[in-house]
């Protein structure tokens, strides 16, 4: 399974492994990992799941559409590392993936 | 003062639906919400997004999923009171008395908590100085628009409002509209409206700029704004007006002594009951081994919570149960003609 790190804003580092279809957002929630609220539950709609992506990744993901560029205009202190985790579903290709937290959500 | 059996904190789906339940078994319930709407996250946050998992309707939206709710709860005439908080609730005497943020009271032996994941509030400002200035040169929403002439205004955010006030303070203020990134996501008619009046000169546009400070000691003189890449300028500014949309927060709920479990709280299934009496919690902001965060779920919680706020509201007469195909007494309060 691909294996992403999460670093909470405090740089506390958590590398997990997560399946193949969920998205990054998911991957956070089901194992508990603080700093990612998505408190719409993953309909691209509320922001609080915003993470800053690595630079050695941001241009491997896939590219960002514009509802999630409009919904990133709502995140706390967005930048263009900016990504939503609910938007991005992990692949094989995504194996070493590593997202940064901001310092709140929303 | 309004006195009522229950008073249902939040207007999403689940709050609505409770007031049928309520209704059914002769209860009369007032709604609060803080948006200035009615329909909740399904209005505010996905109003033309489908929803494939509510029971009986394969395939719905937020909006039309509010509107069919609005339209099973006519029978009982139930009042919204919107654009308001409730901030307070004390109880005297099994009876809670329950203060909104526009100082509306309402006493009620029960309250319904329904508030998903929090009440809607304008996003604010992160930077030094934001909270001193509210209200007194920040402002997150425009109440007379006449208080703003020949000031000098930034606005900030790509949306309706950020682009609909810049046009319309334009006509008579000094405005620059700045957003963090060259593309508006408000309407492209207002953002070719925007571009027109900066070509004129009428309007200033900054744009991919962000807030880095605020500058003055009781009154704002000025900002300091940053591109991407480094770019810094000064803008001379008396009022600032932030547009970033909405976040969800559960706010004053956190002070009313529930029992709270991350952001939600903790319910007794067989009631729905809270850690306090005649407080209950449905829909998303409550939790129990097993809660699945689903719409239906929430209608199921709130039948079971109504049932149980009738013996609080009615502590002398015995619940009946029935149902709505064959009781005359509950088609009476649905209204419906004998046949």
């Amino acid at each position: 399974m691909p294996k992403i790190t999460y670093i909470e804003h405090s740089g506390k580092s958590h590398s997990i492994e997560v399946e193949n279809g969920l998205t990054v957002m998911e991957g956070a929630v089901q194992n508990d990992i603080p700093g990612i609220d998505a408190d719409c539950g993953g309909a691209c709609a509320c922001a609080t799941c915003h993470v800053y992506v690595d630079a050695k990744w941001i241009n491997k993901l896939p590219k960002i559409d514009s509802a999630e560029e409009d919904m990133l205009d709502m995140a706390h202190e967005p930048n263009k590392f900016s990504r939503l985790t609910c938007q991005i579903t992990v692949t094989d290709k995504l194996n070493g993936l590593v997202v940064k937290m901001p310092s709140k959500q929303g | 003062m309004i006195k009522t059996d229950v008073l249902v904190i939040g207007a999403g789906p689940v709050g609505i639906f409770v007031v049928q339940q309520l209704g059914l078994i002769g209860l009369k319930a007032e709604v609060v919400d803080n948006l200035d709407k009615i329909g909740g996250q399904c209005i505010e946050l996905y109003p033309d997004k489908p929803i494939y998992d509510i029971p009986a309707l394969p395939e719905c939206t937020g909006e039309s999923l509010t509107k069919n709710l609005l339209t099973q709860i006519k029978p009982f005439k139930t009042n919204f009171h919107l654009d308001q908080r409730v901030e307070e609730i004390s109880k005297e005497k099994n009876i809670w008395k329950i203060t909104t943020s526009k100082k509306n009271i309402f006493l009620a032996p029960n309250i319904i908590i329904a508030a998903g994941v929090g009440s809607f509030e304008p996003r604010k400002l992160q930077v030094e100085g934001a909270e001193k200035f509210e209200n007194n040169g920040i402002y997150y929403s425009i109440k007379d628009k006449t208080a703003f002439k020949n000031k000098k205004i930034s606005i900030f955010g790509g949306g309706d409002s950020a682009l609909d006030w810049a046009i319309e303070l334009s006509k008579f203020a000094s405005v620059t509209l700045i957003h963090r990134r060259n593309e508006f996501r408000g309407a492209e008619h207002s953002a070719e409206i925007a571009k027109k009046l900066e070509k004129e000169g009428k309007l200033k546009i900054k744009t991919p700029f962000q807030i880095t400070s605020i500058e003055g000691e009781d009154k704002i003189n000025a900002i300091t704004i940053k591109s991407e890449d480094g770019k810094i300028e000064k803008v001379p500014t008396d009022c600032i007006l932030g547009f970033f949309g909405l976040i969800m927060k559960l706010g004053p709920i956190l002070e009313w002594g529930l029992n709270l479990d991350k952001k939600t709280i903790p319910v007794n299934t067989e009631n729905f009951q809270t850690n306090k009496e005649g407080v209950f919690a449905i829909g998303d902001i409550c939790s129990y081994p097993g809660k699945l965060k689903l719409i239906l779920s929430g209608f199921h919680e709130g039948a079971l919570a109504a049932r149980a706020c009738f013996k609080l509201a009615r502590p002398n007469e015995k619940y009946r149960f029935e149902f709505t195909t064959t009781s005359k007494t509950l088609q009476g309060r649905l209204g419906l003609k004998k046949k």
